[in-house]
C-alpha cells in the first residue's frame, strides 16, 4: 500500500492519508484530479470494485466531501477518496464510464444534495423523490420538522426529545432537570 | 445477454439505450409494480415490450423511502437502533451488527470473545431465515407455491428462535455497541440443533420437488446470465457474483468475528444463469445449518457478553470515519459512518448489494427476456428495495 501512496503523491497531489485500520485508508485529492485518480486507481492499481459514491455535509465549512470507495479484490484493500467541491457550485466531473452502477450514485447525489455532473445519464429524472420542490433534503441546513409543519400541517408530538435531558427532568425536577 | 466486450479494465458499453418510439404502435409499456407478486418488495419495472420480449426496462425505486439516513443524523447513537434493523426488513441483524460495528471501529471498543460467537451465530440464523424466504419467492414466481408454503413455514421456526433469543421476531436490536444484549436463553441449543435436522430434511425435499422440477429447470436455465466480465464493472457481488465463477466471500476473504474459526469453503459455480444463481443458495443454505452446527458447539456458554459501556445516555464517540462491511445474503453488506466527537452521528451511508443488482445489472439483464420470466430473473438477482431508498 506505500508503494502506490508514495506514487499517488508524486502524480495526483493527494494529501490527508490517513490508515483508519489495516484494510482502508483515506485520503484527499483535488477536485481537478479527482477523475484521473479514480480512473488510475482502477485501470492500474487494481481497484475494480467500487463499493459506493457518498457525500458528507461540512455546511460549516462551505464544502460538500465526495466518498469514492474503491475496493482492490486482490491486496483486499480498500481505499476512501476524499474530493471537496464548493457547496456553493456543486459540480464534479462524472464516473459514469468507469462503472456501470456510477450513474446511479450520481442521480441520487443530485437529486439529494443537488450536485451535479455534467454528462451523467438520466441526472434529472426523480430517484427516490418525486416532483420534489424544496431544498435537496439531505443538506444539513434542510429542516425536516420545518418542512413536515408547512407541508403537512401541525400534529401534536412531532418534537425531538434528548434521552438524556429527558431523564434529568424524569430524575431531577426539583433541580429544574440538572444532576 | 452477454457483454459487448471483455476483461475488466476495458469498458463495457455503459451507454444508455436510446428511448423507444411508443407512438409507432408497435411496442407496449407495462408497469410490473410497485403492487405485484413478482416484484421483490415495494418497487416497479417500467417495462417497454415488443410483443412478448422486454426491449427496455427502467426501475423505479422511492416508494418506500423514509429518510433513514437523513434520520440518523438527527438521533443520538442509541436512539438510530429502531432505524438500522428496517433497513433491510429480511435481514435486519445485518444492519445492527454493522451500525454497531462501526461505532466500535471508530471508538476502539473491544467486543468479548462471547458476544463475537453469539453475534455470528445471529448472522448464520439470519441468513437461514433470508433464503428461506428467498427459496420461496423464487419458487413462487415460477408458479410452485408449495415450495414458499413449505420454507417460509421453515422461515417461522427460525422466527421463533429469535424471539427466545432476542425477544424480538423479525427486528431484534440484540446486537448493540459493546456486545449483545442476553446470552442463550436454557434449552436454546438443543431445539436449534433438532430445527437444523428438520431442516436440511426439508432443503433434501426442496431439491427434489422445485431444483429436479422440469418446468423450473426450462425457466431458469440460460435466464438472466451474469457473464463474468460484468462482475466487476457492474460491482456485482455475493452468490450473483460466486454463480458467475467468482470465489469471492467476505466470510473467508476478510474474515470478521469468529468466521476465521469456522470450517467452510467458498461455495461459487459457473453457469451464470438464474438457475445456477438458484442452486448455488440452495448450498449456502445448507452452508448456514453446518456453521450454526459448528457455532453451537464452539460458542463459550460461560463469560462476558457485554464489554463495559458507559450509560447510552452519555455515549460520546470521537470524531473518525470508518467502513464496516459484511456478507449478507446478497453479498457484500456496508456501513460507512462518519462522527464528529458529538453526540449524534454525522453521516452514515448504508450500502446494499441491491443498488446496483436492482438497477444497473436489472435494466441490463432484463432486455430481450420473455415478459413471463421477469419476475423469476427479478427473484434471482435477490434485491431488497429498501436498502436503495434508505
Amino acid at each position: 500500500m506505500n508503494e502506490i501512496l508514495e506514487r499517488l503523491v508524486r502524480d495526483f497531489d493527494i494529501t490527508d492519508i490517513n490508515e483508519r485500520s489495516p484494510a482502508l485508508t483515506t485520503l484527499k485529492v483535488k477536485k481537478d484530479n479527482g477523475e484521473r485518480l479514480i480512473r488510475e486507481l482502477r485501470d492500474r492499481m487494481d481497484f475494480t470494485h467500487l463499493n459506493f459514491i457518498t457525500c458528507t455535509d461540512w455546511i460549516e465549512n462551505g464544502i460538500f466531501r465526495l466518498v469514492y470507495m474503491l475496493h482492490n479484490y486482490t491486496t483486499r484493500q480498500t481505499l476512501g477518496v476524499h474530493i471537496d467541491i464548493d457547496r456553493e457550485n456543486a459540480e464534479m466531473t462524472s464516473i459514469h464510464t468507469l462503472w456501470a452502477q456510477a450513474w446511479t450514485y450520481q442521480r441520487e447525489l443530485r437529486e439529494m444534495y443537488g450536485i451535479r455532473f455534467p454528462g451523467s445519464p438520466r441526472l434529472d429524472e426523480d430517484f427516490c423523490l418525486e416532483g420534489w420542490d424544496q431544498m435537496p433534503p439531505m443538506r444539513r441546513d434542510f429542516d425536516t420538522a420545518k418542512f413536515s409543519e408547512e407541508r403537512f400541517g401541525h400534529r401534536e408530538g412531532r418534537v425531538s426529545i434528548v434521552p438524556r435531558d429527558h431523564m434529568k427532568a424524569q430524575l431531577y425536577p426539583d433541580r429544574g432537570g440538572s444532576e | 445477454m452477454t457483454p459487448t466486450t471483455t476483461g475488466h479494465s476495458a469498458s463495457l458499453d455503459f451507454a444508455q439505450p436510446e428511448p423507444v418510439d411508443l407512438k409507432s404502435g408497435k411496442y407496449v409499456k407495462v408497469w410490473q409494480g410497485p403492487q405485484h407478486p413478482g416484484i421483490t418488495g415495494n418497487m416497479s419495472l417500467e417495462l417497454v415490450l415488443d410483443g412478448d420480449t422486454v426491449i427496455e426496462c427502467r426501475t423505479h425505486v422511492g416508494y418506500l423511502h423514509r429518510g433513514f439516513e437523513k434520520l440518523m443524523e438527527q438521533r443520538t447513537f442509541i436512539q438510530n437502533y429502531p432505524v438500522v434493523c428496517r433497513i433491510a426488513v429480511p435481514e435486519p441483524a445485518f444492519n445492527e451488527y454493522l451500525y454497531a460495528a462501526a461505532i466500535e471501529a471508530i471508538s476502539g471498543i473491544e467486543v468479548p470473545e462471547r458476544a463475537n460467537w453469539l453475534r455470528t451465530l445471529n448472522l448464520e440464523m439470519m441468513r437461514l431465515a433470508s433464503f428461506l424466504m428467498w427459496i420461496g419467492g423464487q419458487g413462487g414466481a415460477f408458479g410452485q407455491y408449495t415450495v414458499a408454503n413449505w420454507t417460509l413455514t421453515y422461515r417461522d421456526y427460525v422466527l421463533d428462535l429469535f424471539e427466545e433469543m432476542t425477544g424480538g421476531r423479525i427486528y431484534h436490536m440484540y446486537m448493540v455497541p459493546g456486545g449483545v444484549r442476553a446470552g442463550l436463553p436454557a434449552g436454546f441449543e438443543k431445539r436449534i440443533l433438532e430445527l437444523m435436522d428438520t431442516t436440511g430434511k426439508l432443503l433434501d425435499q426442496v431439491e427434489r420437488v422445485m431444483y429436479h422440477n422440469v418446468v423450473f429447470k426450462a425457466r431458469a436455465r440460460g435466464l438472466g446470465i451474469i457473464a463474468p466480465e460484468m462482475v466487476d464493472p457492474y460491482g456485482i457481488v455475493g452468490p450473483n457474483a460466486r454463480a458467475s465463477g467468482m470465489r469471492r466471500d467476505l466470510r473467508k476473504d476478510e474474515p470478521y468475528l469468529v468466521y476465521d474459526r469456522l470450517d467452510f469453503e467458498v461455495i461459487s459455480g459457473t453457469g451464470c444463469d438464474a438457475y445456477e444463481r438458484a442452486w448455488l443458495r440452495l448450498q449456502e443454505t445448507r452452508l448456514c445449518i453446518r456453521l450454526i452446527r459448528q457455532i453451537i458447539a464452539g460458542a463459550p456458554s460461560e463469560g462476558p457478553f457485554q464489554a463495559d459501556m458507559p450509560n447510552v445516555l452519555h455515549w460520546k464517540v470521537p470524531a473518525g470515519e470508518t467502513y464496516v462491511k459484511a456478507e449478507c445474503t446478497r453479498g457484500e453488506y456496508g456501513y460507512y459512518m462518519v462522527t464528529d466527537g458529538s453526540e449524534k452521528v454525522r453521516r452514515v451511508h448504508v450500502r446494499g448489494p441491491s443498488y446496483t443488482h436492482a438497477i444497473a445489472v436489472m435494466e441490463r439483464l432484463a432486455v430481450g427476456t420473455n415478459i413471463a420470466d421477469i419476475a423469476g430473473l427479478m427473484v434471482s438477482l435477490h434485491t431488497y428495495p429498501p436498502e436503495i431508498e434508505r
